[in-house]
């Protein structure tokens, strides 16, 4: 079965006759158990991030369920921009995100912590010179 | 092995919290904490959800149309709250569906206060005021406590919330200043809301079995007692300027400690409201079947679309 399928996350419950399974059965035939839910879920979890003003970078708000990514945005308007305060939003398939683990956090981000050449203040200049 | 492992995760957890980090969903943290804040984050967006349902019985009778809109706004806002704490509960490895099956079968608790029914409008303004005035002094609370995401939540929440209580605080007012009727009319509701609006912070901390532990993980930062007093601190000079009594014969100001003393809560009452047998327990619930059943076609169109537009791809 295709992966997308997956992604949709129906939740439980199983029999049903509804004519969107009749619809899916007939379309996948040779996977039956996948249709047999009698509630569809809440589609999948998006995260949502919004821009506060032009220029302003875009900062994560939250999470909302959409079966696709338009109703994902309009979810995402509804829920983070009830007061006119954003000026864009972008939404991403959750379990399309890849972040770094706590636990190797140390490590991972080792190799930044020894580097104090790479700050300003590293650097010695006569007091006599100002703006700099 | 695994177990000295856990004491020095649980002893790196706990200094983290003592140091004000916040914890963030894929840090470690015991089963407690997940779980706890799991049932707290939960029963707060279940009440966000069914707080709807009281106020929402008003919108289309607000005596104007400016009322109306702010009603209407206020409402959906209190849907937004729902949303963010649903997605905040999410990062905690739930699913929002499994969480709304809970409250569906009774399993999941809400706020008491939404089980008591609005009989006339004077009760939304009184709601905004006593309800959303002590959702905020909890809430503000909750937007420092140590789990990041919930933190956030009440942060976006708190934002909204002061609209909520100055709508109803002006309702309130202006009823206060009008004729004799409406005059009782606001009276009575406030007689009405004051002791289950206590009721809110929940039973007196040393019999609230989870306190210690919540507030050793800084989940909360103050006790029930300390946010009900706070909240009376708050509301008493506001029924003053409104001239509006609040029905407690012992309230009464203490120079010494600086708080308003107030009278005995009737624990029995709100025991029984959070066992089922509030006035609108049953009606409640039923209404939110009813939408979610009702709902049903819309979510299974979208997941229909999707898969055929999918399917054509
Ligand atoms: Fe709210
Ligand atoms: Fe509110």
């Amino acid at each position: 079965m295709d992966e997308w399928i997956d992604d949709l996350r129906f939740s439980i419950i199983q029999q049903s006759n509804h004519p969107i399974f009749q619809y899916f059965n007939n379309l996948f035939p040779q996977n039956k158990s996948m249709a047999t839910k009698d509630t569809f879920g809440e589609g999948e979890v998006w995260e949502v991030f919004i821009q506060k003003e032009t220029g302003a970078p875009h900062e994560h708000a939250g999470s909302i369920h959409a079966a696709d990514p338009e109703i994902a945005l309009q979810n995402a308007r509804d829920v983070f921009a009830r007061r006119g305060e954003v000026v864009s939003i972008w939404v991403v398939p959750a379990n399309s995100i890849t972040a770094s683990s706590p636990d190797d956090s140390g490590p991972f981000f080792d190799p930044a912590n020894d580097k104090i050449y790479r700050h300003p203040q590293f650097y010695h200049i006569p007091k006599s010179v100002k703006g700099m | 092995m695994e177990a000295l492992d856990e004491i020095i995760l649980l002893e790196r957890f706990e200094s983290r919290i003592n140091a004000g980090e916040k914890i963030e969903p894929k840090d470690w943290m015991p089963e407690r904490y997940r779980k706890q804040l799991i049932r707290m984050i939960s029963q707060h967006a279940h009440s966000e959800v069914v707080g709807m349902l009281p106020e929402g019985n008003w919108i289309t009778r607000a005596p104007s149309l400016r009322r109306k809109i702010s009603l209407l706004a206020k409402v959906q806002d209190e849907a937004g709250h729902g949303m963010y704490l649903y997605s905040a509960a999410e990062t905690l490895d739930v699913d929002r569906r499994e969480l709304i099956e809970q409250l569906l079968s009774g399993q999941a608790k809400y706020s008491h206060i939404f089980n008591y029914p609005t009989l006339n409008w004077a009760d939304i303004g009184v709601i905004g005021w006593f309800v959303d005035g002590a959702a905020i002094v909890n809430q503000t609370m909750l937007a420092k406590c140590s789990y990041g995401p919930y933190s956030r939540a009440n942060l976006r929440i708190c934002k909204e919330e002061n609209f909520h209580k100055r709508q109803g605080y002006e309702i309130v007012a202006t009823m206060a200043a009008g004729t004799t009727e409406q005059r009782e009319m606001v009276q009575d509701a406030v007689n009405r809301w004051w002791w289950p609006s206590l009721m809110m912070f929940g039973p007196s901390d040393n019999e609230s079995p989870n306190s210690a532990e919540l507030l050793r993980w800084k989940v909360k930062l103050h006790s029930n007692d300390e946010l009900r007093q706070r909240f009376v601190d708050l509301t008493v000079p506001q029924s003053q300027a409104v001239n509006i009594t609040l029905p407690d014969p012992e309230l009464r100001y203490d120079k010494k400690t600086q708080h308003w003393n107030f009278g005995k809560i009737n624990w029995e009452e709100f025991w029984n409201v959070v066992k089922g047998n509030g006035p609108c327990n049953r009606e409640r619930l039923a209404a939110r079947q009813k939408a979610d059943d009702d709902g049903a076609w819309v979510r299974e169109a979208a997941v229909a679309y999707t898969m055929k537009r999918r399917m054509n791809r």
